[in-house]
């Protein structure tokens, strides 16, 4: 109970949201009220009601079946591309921060590159030149990611290079690559995970974005970002439509947002006298 | 006391608001001593430039087409040809020679006559071979222009064709003069009833009445064509009165609320535009007919109406629309049954189906369709991956390198049968006996024989089953109560204004 209490609020609430939409997503592996991509245009835009709880879309899917299995592939998008930025990322950051000098430009210069385009412009570009899908998105997003995986990570590992339990196994003749996974990654673990919860949050955002341009995941796999789409010319005849998937991607952005503030607090002590309950 | 009171102040406001009511009553009676000469006409798409000789996009033939420019025949609301810049014409016996005789008075914006010097450079350039026309095969059998007096031109074919007239009435045959043709992009001069005012990028094109015009004069002063691509932007435009006129109108699903409100009139007419599943008849599996015919009984046209067009289109068992004389009904050929479906891929040797992708142009119509469509043969066994295009890409990739499996697309032009015969369009589809048809028809004045022929090649098209044959566009109409005289059907793409009027 006591540990309990000294948990931020943002944590918990961040923990509690994102639960939530992970609960929703693992459901939806074996239970939704109706198959998501089950078309019956008779029963097209029906209000919420109690056979179907979110209501229909234009074609007669079941909205909360849809929102369930968005669910699923927002967050496996978004898992994806936190990880493959992570894994092009981190060890990259880590490398710049051992080599020093120009080996550390380089990987700098590269971020800075990256970082010239915004990850919803490189997207565009790559499903423009390779093809809309769901692959393409993670690797866009992933690229985007990679560079400031390394970038925090970079920043981050120096510090813990200038340290003296570094210099001291230095000193006992270890080398960099044995220093670097036994003394700098762990320490900078913390500071990776907290940056991986809110790109996990951009990713989502990202991801809707890139499917409400038609660009992301592709029919019939349902996903918010081509529900809010759909349903935006439905505004002036079945406004919900537009309104559930637009909650989901706000809870689930809100929540890992909320995840990563609260993660950042417990593991980074100058932030830990705030924000306790 | 006070109650009375009060019923007495109650009745005084009533009857206030009585005659307020009374007073706006009267306000468009008061309007209709004075109908208004304006209007606004609301379109999805801009116009990449104004010269209908120079570019495909239907947007320039909206703006333009009749109301600015004017060719030698001109397409009426009911799909005939009637007389445009040229008030009557004779036909050879042989078909080979078209003479025609221009309007008298008929002068360009700029002032100066627009005579048969005008007409033959128009057709010449049209045809020669430097030339940028959208449509050049239109000027294909032209052999040669000649202009024997001011008002009269000769055209000899070097062979019939029996769409000669129909082709010279749209609007990649306007007349132009040879002083303006190269800056009508932006600023055109034409011989229409309505003369260019100005173009505000990205929003409008303002048309004003021309004094000159030799014709009958329209009741409009000034018409300005806005341009909103966003469906909801569109609504929202119509019900703040911006709008005067939607034709078009492709958001189906708002028609019901503009119905039931008496401010609007909807109406609800037919296009050209055969809207079809089309298919890679060169590429395996698609090259077997039998395969074609599967998919034809695995989709549901009836749901498909229902489901992108909110029921407003009528089914096409092959590639001519109902309204059109000459018209057979083939859509019982193929009724919608999954097993037969399954039944003939496994005949195929598909037992399991297959893996494919649809190619989707932007349109929300072919978005819509595509997405149902793959729902539907996802039944039978077909996997279909769904791949959204831009029409940069699907004109680069679909319709000139022919690199595709499926794609969904409304052929807009009117009497496009033909395409079918052309060696190396878009379906990779060769058959001698549709071709031989074609050939009849363009020896073939008669119309009864005709469309006899038509239909025989629908009937080739139909048993091929070529493409997925899905429904005609509709062409929706969304506008002010009081707006009389636009067309009801788009018999050519168009926004012909000259004879609207405010009630």
């Amino acid at each position: 109970m006591t540990r309990l209490k000294r948990l931020p609020v943002s944590l918990l609430l961040g923990g509690l949201l994102t639960a939530l939409v992970v609960g929703a997503a693992l459901l939806s592996l074996v239970w939704t009220p109706f198959p998501a991509e089950q078309v019956r245009v008779v029963a097209r835009l029906r209000p919420p009601g109690p056979v179907h709880w979110l209501g229909t879309d234009h074609f007669g899917r079941d909205a909360l079946s849809m929102i369930l299995v968005g669910a699923r592939n927002s967050l496996a998008v978004g898992a994806a591309a936190v990880a493959l930025g992570a894994l092009l990322g981190v060890p990259l950051g880590l490398a710049a921060s051992a080599w020093g000098r120009w080996g550390d430009e380089a990987v700098a210069r590269l971020g800075d590159l990256l970082f010239a385009f915004p990850a919803v412009l490189t997207a565009i570009l790559l499903t423009a030149a390779l093809g809309a899908g769901a692959v393409n998105v993670v690797l866009a997003l992933g690229l985007f990611n990679a560079a400031v995986f390394a970038r925090v990570a970079r920043g981050a590992a120096l510090a813990v290079w200038r340290r003296d339990f570094v210099r001291a196994a230095l000193a006992l003749g270890r080398g960099p690559l044995s220093v670097t996974l036994v003394h700098v990654l762990p320490n900078i673990a913390g500071v990776v995970i907290v940056q991986g919860t809110v790109l996990f949050a951009v990713a989502v955002l990202n991801e809707a974005a890139l499917s409400y341009l038609g660009l992301g995941i592709q029919p019939p796999s349902p996903s918010w970002g081509k529900m809010l789409g759909d349903a935006q010319t439905f505004l002036f005849t079945a406004p919900l439509q537009a309104i559930f998937p637009g909650a989901a991607i706000a809870v689930t952005v809100l929540g890992l947002n909320l995840l990563g503030d609260g993660l950042r607090d417990v593991l980074d002590p100058r932030h830990r006298s705030a924000g306790l309950l | 006391m006070p109650n009375r009171q009060r019923r007495a102040a109650l009745s005084i406001t009533m009857g206030a608001a009585l005659g307020l009511a009374c007073a706006l009553a009267a306000g468009p009676a008061l309007a209709q001593a004075a109908p208004r000469t304006d209007l606004v006409v609301g379109m999805r798409l801009e116009p990449p430039h104004l010269d209908p000789t120079a570019g495909a996009a239907a947007a320039i033939d909206e703006v333009t087409y009749a109301n600015l420019f004017e060719p030698l025949t001109r397409i009426d609301a009911e799909g005939k040809v009637v007389p445009g810049l040229a008030e009557k014409w004779e036909v050879s016996a042989d078909g080979l020679t078209y003479t025609f005789h221009l309007r008298k008075g008929a002068t360009f914006h700029d002032g100066s006559a627009a005579d048969s010097a005008d007409v033959k450079f128009s057709l010449d350039r049209a045809r020669g071979a430097d030339s940028v026309n959208a449509q050049k095969g239109y000027f294909a059998a032209v052999a040669g222009v000649e202009a024997p007096d001011a008002q009269t031109v000769v055209v000899t074919l070097s062979r019939p064709d029996g769409l000669f007239l129909f082709h010279m009435a749209s609007g990649d045959a306007a007349i132009v003069a040879p002083e303006s043709a190269g800056t009508n992009k932006q600023t055109p001069v034409g011989t229409g009833p309505f003369k260019f005012e100005r173009w505000v990028a990205g929003d409008r094109v303002v048309l004003v009445r021309n004094p000159d015009y030799d014709g009958p004069k329209p009741a409009l002063e000034r018409v300005t064509f806005r341009f909103i691509s966003d469906p909801a932007a569109q609504v929202a435009a119509l019900k703040a009165g911006d709008i005067d006129s939607f034709p078009q109108f492709d958001t189906y699903e708002a028609l019901p609320q503009f119905r039931d409100d008496g401010a609007f009139t909807v109406m609800v007419g037919t296009t050209e535009g055969e809207t079809i599943l089309g298919t890679n008849n060169a590429r395996k599996p698609f090259d077997d007919v039998r395969v074609r015919r599967a998919m034809a009984h695995a989709i549901d046209r009836k749901t498909l109406i229902d489901g992108v067009l909110f029921g407003n289109g009528a089914a096409i068992g092959s590639h001519f629309p109902p309204h059109r004389a000459g018209y057979v009904d083939l859509t019982g050929l193929y009724p919608y049954d999954p097993d037969k479906a399954k039944a003939l891929l496994a005949q195929a040797g598909y037992p399991d189906g297959f893996e494919t992708t649809l190619r989707l142009p932007p349109p929300i119509y072919a978005r819509r369709s595509g997405e149902l469509i793959a729902a539907m043969l996802a039944e039978v066994g077909v996997r279909v991956k769904v791949e959204p295009v831009e029409w940069a890409p699907w004109l680069e990739k679909v319709f000139k390198g022919k690199d595709y499996d499926l794609t969904l697309i409304a052929h807009t032009e009117p009497l496009d049968i033909d395409i079918y015969g052309r060696p190396d369009y878009y379906f990779n589809h060769r058959s001698e006996r549709f071709n031989a048809v074609g050939a009849e028809l363009d020896r073939t004045q008669d119309a009864a024989k005709r469309n006899a022929l038509y239909g025989e090649q629908q009937r080739i098209l139909a048993e091929d089953a070529v493409n997925g044959f899905l429904f005609m566009l509709p062409s929706a109409t969304v506008q002010k109560s009081g707006v009389q005289g636009m067309w009801v059907n788009r018999p050519i793409q168009a926004n012909d204004v000259t004879g609207v009027r405010w009630k």
